[in-house]
């Protein structure tokens, strides 16, 4: 006891643990709309022809989920209703998200707003808008 | 009802070992206990049917699952919230919870536990008599 040291050795790397769990969890500042970043937690992720956006929504009715697009933004909202808990029950844990819910994403400019494609699995929304075909390079001929 | 934070307390400890050794997402959940059981809810969007595992080990509930969104080839992601393709979450359960009788049901990325009491701590209902 006597020689152990003031500050053992992986003090500071649990400190830095720490701190990117609480990174991690809170996501820098807070947004305006009270939550980090909002509900529901989205991944945008783009390929040659397409750009794909992810959202994490789960246990909703698909009817329910509205998918909008309006100048050049994409709104995906809708309500959550989860299962109240019946007369005299105690609720020990309460977490998940409940209620209605609005998320904008921006597109880029060369999306085609008529090709889209939404499709829900597994609790996951997924809104694939098509790019429109890239501008052909072009020769011009000099008269 | 005396003990409720120990009806279903987190084991924090266990967490922390497994995410050290893999890292995980930890699934929102609600815990409702009524008179013969606890319902839990937890959402694990992006998880297939196939890839949730639901584990009693003794007194140690585990739930586990694997994020499947099936990207398109070739897709660079541009905006990312959900990083860890990995949910976790350990529970410890009392003892007057019948772990063998556990019975999950699992739709659009919600899974619904539902743990019994166990006999002996079913409620009853003691007739007074007057005489």
């Amino acid at each position: 006891m006597l020689y152990r040291s003031f500050f053992p050795r992986d003090l500071f790397a649990d400190i830095e643990r720490m701190q990117r769990e609480l990174d991690r969890n809170l996501g820098g500042a807070p947004s305006i709309r009270g939550g980090t970043r909002g509900y529901p937690a989205m991944n945008v992720g783009t390929t040659a022809r397409s750009v794909d956006v992810y959202a994490f929504a789960p246990g909703m009715d698909p009817d329910s989920l509205e998918v909008q697009i309006e100048k050049g933004m994409l709104a995906i909202s809708g309500e959550r209703k989860n299962e109240p808990a019946g007369q005299g029950a105690t609720v020990h844990i309460d977490e998940r998200f409940g209620g209605r819910f609005r998320r904008v994403v921006s597109l880029p400019d060369d999306v085609d707003a008529n090709a889209v494609t939404a499709t829900y699995r597994d609790g996951v929304l997924h809104v694939c808008v098509a790019r429109k075909e890239p501008a052909q390079a072009r020769r011009i001929p000099i008269q | 009802m005396t003990g409720k934070e120990t009806i279903m307390s987190e084991q924090a400890s266990k967490r922390e070992e497994a995410g050290r050794a893999e890292e995980a997402l930890l699934p929102p959940v609600d815990v409702v206990e009524d008179a013969h059981g606890i319902t839990l809810y937890a959402d694990l969007p992006g998880v297939a049917k196939d890839g949730l595992e639901v584990r009693v080990e003794g007194d140690t509930l585990i739930l586990e699952g694997a994020l499947d969104l099936a990207l398109p080839e070739g897709m660079e992601a541009s905006h990312v919230e959900v990083g860890i393709p990995r949910y976790r979450r350990v529970f410890t359960l009392s003892r007057e919870l019948d772990s063998g009788k556990v019975s999950a049901d699992y739709r659009h990325g919600v899974l619904k536990l539902r743990i019994p009491k166990a006999e002996h701590a079913q409620p009853r209902r003691v007739e007074v008599r007057v005489d």
